[in-house]
């Protein structure tokens, strides 16, 4: 988990703030402090699907998945632990 | 249209031919035809002249009769003739056929009042010899610019920033709180420039020397008032509409070469060419952008209106390559930071425009602030709507309506539709309401700033800045009035009729002229009630009324798409640009001290591995490069164009 975390922040600080990273916590939600915008949260998806080959469903793409660090990991992990049916194949 | 400078030295010391004129040097642009100096010792007027009106006697600066007053003078006063008249008849004798003349002979007998006399698109000086005064004056909604400076013994002014920087006592620098505004509002907020101690004169005006005191007055105020004693009878609003419109069409159609109209294949411009159809005969000449990127490209729609108004018509299809090759020289002229690179299409037709002879066109601008046509206005409607109740799963349904040319939105699932767009406690009765949204997202872009520009900023809140300017019952506006007030007093002049306006077309001598900006328009659109402006979520419901018959109906039906063009990809589109890697490598960023370098050299990483497109990062690639060029193309690397000699002035006096 603790890797995950670190992988997502990776992410999140490179492709959002450009490397600006002291400020974030990991449970700092992205939407309040204005690191994500719309089009960011199409991007932070499509990462997740190449990277984790897992596929994302509509209704899946809700603050509580994807609004902090923590909520990412704690996402993928999930995703990660479910039966291979809803994996991309 | 023209270029003006003036140059009044505080001391009494004669001013220098040599500095005035490398002045009007710069604005060579604005007014290819002619060029004019006349130096009164102290005073000193200079012009750039493009001759429309009374090619033969309309030379400028221009002197009274008596020698008493003199004038530089930037634009069109479309009631001339009929001023002209009732001046003739109080007794005034007239020498030209100018409108330059006109506003000589009002100032002589009005004083500072004669602006109120004018309807047209101005900026001017007047230089008051027995007064020893200086009054200069913008037109009401910002057509025209005027921008000023002060040294320690001279002011100094200019239609361009870049006459004032060819003066020698003039300090350039850039100031970064008007670099803050840009990066929140657009625009920077008037008087304020993007560069210290250079101010612009605000819309709606005077500027007043004497005696050693530099005085800035409003002498118009845009005001809102809905259905204030006004009829709300739609058939009669639609009536008198038409009547002010095809008027103000009329007169706008006055000069002694050819006028020509921009067509966007938008309601706005069909129904200014349409009117131009109704009051004028004989062949029109029509122009437009097309795009070869498909989602930006309204060539259908412009095809169409032509064919409909029967114009002949010219586009230029602009590529990505086109919007990167021309961007330096597109900052050359915008003068100012850009988020967008929308003006730079708008180069390349005002150079297909000068390229087919035409110096005059007539376009659509200023409907859309006035008649309620932007998504920002539907946007605060929805959500001002949805924030009634809260809890309703319906009403944040409606947001899917918005921006439906812009994927990254319609593809946001219903739940992120409403984080995105929810109202906080508090925001509703927030005067700023409808704009904090799209000022917030812009904000986050200063993460670039450097640390020097966020030290200096420390403390620094442009939106107090901003609402210390408002009218005094602004907050007591209907929400709909307050939000139309923010983008007609700010971004209109701000980006809209400067970057992508006067800017651009000045940059191959072209006159843009506006029937929506005709005063007597604005005044009576303000006065719509707001619930025909917007009825229900249709945008121009009036405006569209008015429209029937006059512009093709598929024309009316069709969603409203707002001008925009390809922003980042234009620089990432395969073909190597050195000044972009130039501009925006590591050293020269940190050189520049404005930004943050790993920050930029990590988004144009992002460009470069195709991973960018959402509006931030494109409005944050676009600002950091044209802000990097105006540093370099102002500040560091200032280029004076080259030294006039005396036979290319054909007015010089000096006494």
């Amino acid at each position: 988990m603790q890797s995950r975390v670190h992988e997502l922040r990776s992410f999140v600080v490179k492709n959002f703030l450009f490397g600006e990273d002291q400020r974030l916590d990991n449970a700092d939600s992205f939407l309040d402090n204005g690191i994500i915008d719309s089009t960011g949260i199409l991007e932070l998806v499509m990462y997740l699907q190449h990277t984790y080959e897992i596929e994302i469903y509509d209704e899946e793409l809700i603050p509580d998945n994807l609004d902090s660090v923590n909520r990412l990991a704690a996402f993928v992990e999930h995703k990660l632990a479910m039966p291979a049916v809803s994996k991309v194949s | 249209m023209c270029g003006l400078a003036g140059i009044l030295n505080f001391g009494g010391e004669p001013v220098d031919p040599e500095v005035l004129g490398d002045m009007v040097a710069m604005l060579r642009h604005r007014g290819p035809d002619e060029r004019g100096l006349v130096i009164r010792n102290s005073v000193g007027f200079g012009h750039a002249r493009l001759s429309i009106i009374d090619i033969a006697g309309g030379r400028q600066p221009m002197q009274s009769h008596n020698n008493e007053l003199m004038i530089t003078f930037n634009g069109e006063i479309f009631n001339y003739l009929e001023l002209r008249e009732d001046l003739a008849r109080a007794g005034h004798r007239f020498r030209t056929r100018s409108d330059t003349e006109v506003i000589l002979h009002l100032y002589q007998r009005y004083g500072e009042h004669c602006v109120d006399y004018l309807n047209g698109q101005w900026s001017f000086a007047i230089w008051d010899k027995r007064n020893r005064k200086l009054f200069a004056s913008r037109d009401r909604l910002g057509v025209r610019p005027f921008f000023y400076a002060c040294t320690r013994d001279a002011l100094v002014f200019g239609s361009e920033i870049k006459a004032i920087f060819a003066h020698p006592g003039i300090v350039h620098d850039l100031d970064p709180h008007g670099l803050e505004q840009i990066f929140t509002f657009w625009a920077t907020l008037p008087p304020s420039t993007p560069f210290r101690g250079v101010y612009e004169l605000p819309p709606g005006h005077s500027l007043v020397l004497q005696g050693g005191q530099l005085t800035v007055r409003r002498y118009w105020r845009l005001q809102f008032e809905p259905a204030s004693g006004v009829s709300s009878d739609p058939e009669h609003l639609v009536e008198e509409l038409l009547e002010l419109l095809t008027d103000a069409t009329r007169i706008r159609l006055r000069a002694d070469v050819p006028v020509g109209a921009y067509l966007s294949g938008g309601l706005d411009s069909t129904l200014t060419t349409s009117l131009i159809r109704r009051v004028h005969s004989g062949p029109l000449k029509t122009f437009s952008v097309g795009f070869e990127d498909r989602d930006y490209d309204e060539s259908a729609f412009q095809r169409e209106a032509s064919t409909f108004l029967e114009t002949e018509h010219d586009s230029v299809r602009c590529t990505y390559d086109d919007i990167a090759d021309v961007f330096p020289r597109v900052i050359w002229h915008t003068e100012m930071p850009i988020l967008r690179t929308a003006p730079a299409p708008l180069f390349l037709l005002s150079r297909l425009v000068r390229e087919d002879g035409f110096k005059v066109v007539v376009t659509g601008e200023g409907s859309d602030e006035l008649f309620g046509g932007y998504d920002i206005y539907k946007e605060a409607k929805i959500r001002r709507f949805w924030a009634k109740q809260p809890a309703s799963t319906l009403r944040p349904r409606l947001l899917g309506r918005l921006y439906p040319y812009m994927q990254d939105i319609q593809k946001q699932s219903p739940a992120y539709l409403a984080a995105f767009f929810h109202v906080r406690p508090g925001d509703l009765e927030d005067p700023f309401f409808s704009h904090l949204p799209r000022w917030e997202l812009t904000s986050r872009l200063k993460m670039f700033f450097s640390d020097e520009i966020k030290t200096e900023l420390h403390g620094y809140d442009p939106l107090e800045e901003l609402r210390a300017q408002l009218p005094p019952d602004f907050g007591r506006m209907d929400p709909f009035c307050q939000s139309q007030f923010l983008e007609t007093a700010y971004l209109l002049p701000g980006y809209i009729l400067s970057s992508q306006g006067d800017r651009m077309a000045m940059a191959h001598a072209v006159e843009g002229r506006y029937p929506f900006l005709d005063h007597r328009v604005v005044s009576f659109a303000a006065t719509i009630p707001a619930t025909l402006k917007m009825k229900a979520l249709n945008e121009k419901h009036i405006l569209k009324r008015a429209a029937r018959g006059l512009v093709p109906d598929s024309i009316i039906a069709r969603h409203k798409q707002p001008y925009r063009a390809p922003d980042g990809r234009s620089f990432f589109n395969g073909k190597h640009r050195e000044y972009v890697q130039d501009t925006l490598s590591s050293s020269s960023v940190r050189d520049a001290g404005l930004f943050k370098p790993d920050a930029v050299n990590g988004l144009l990483s992002k460009f470069a591995a195709g991973h960018a497109n959402g509006t931030k990062d494109n409005m944050a690639l676009v600002g950091i490069l044209s802000t990097a060029l105006i540093m370099d193309q102002f500040i560091l690397n200032f280029r004076r164009s080259p030294h006039l000699c005396s036979h290319e002035f054909t007015n010089c006096a000096a006494s």
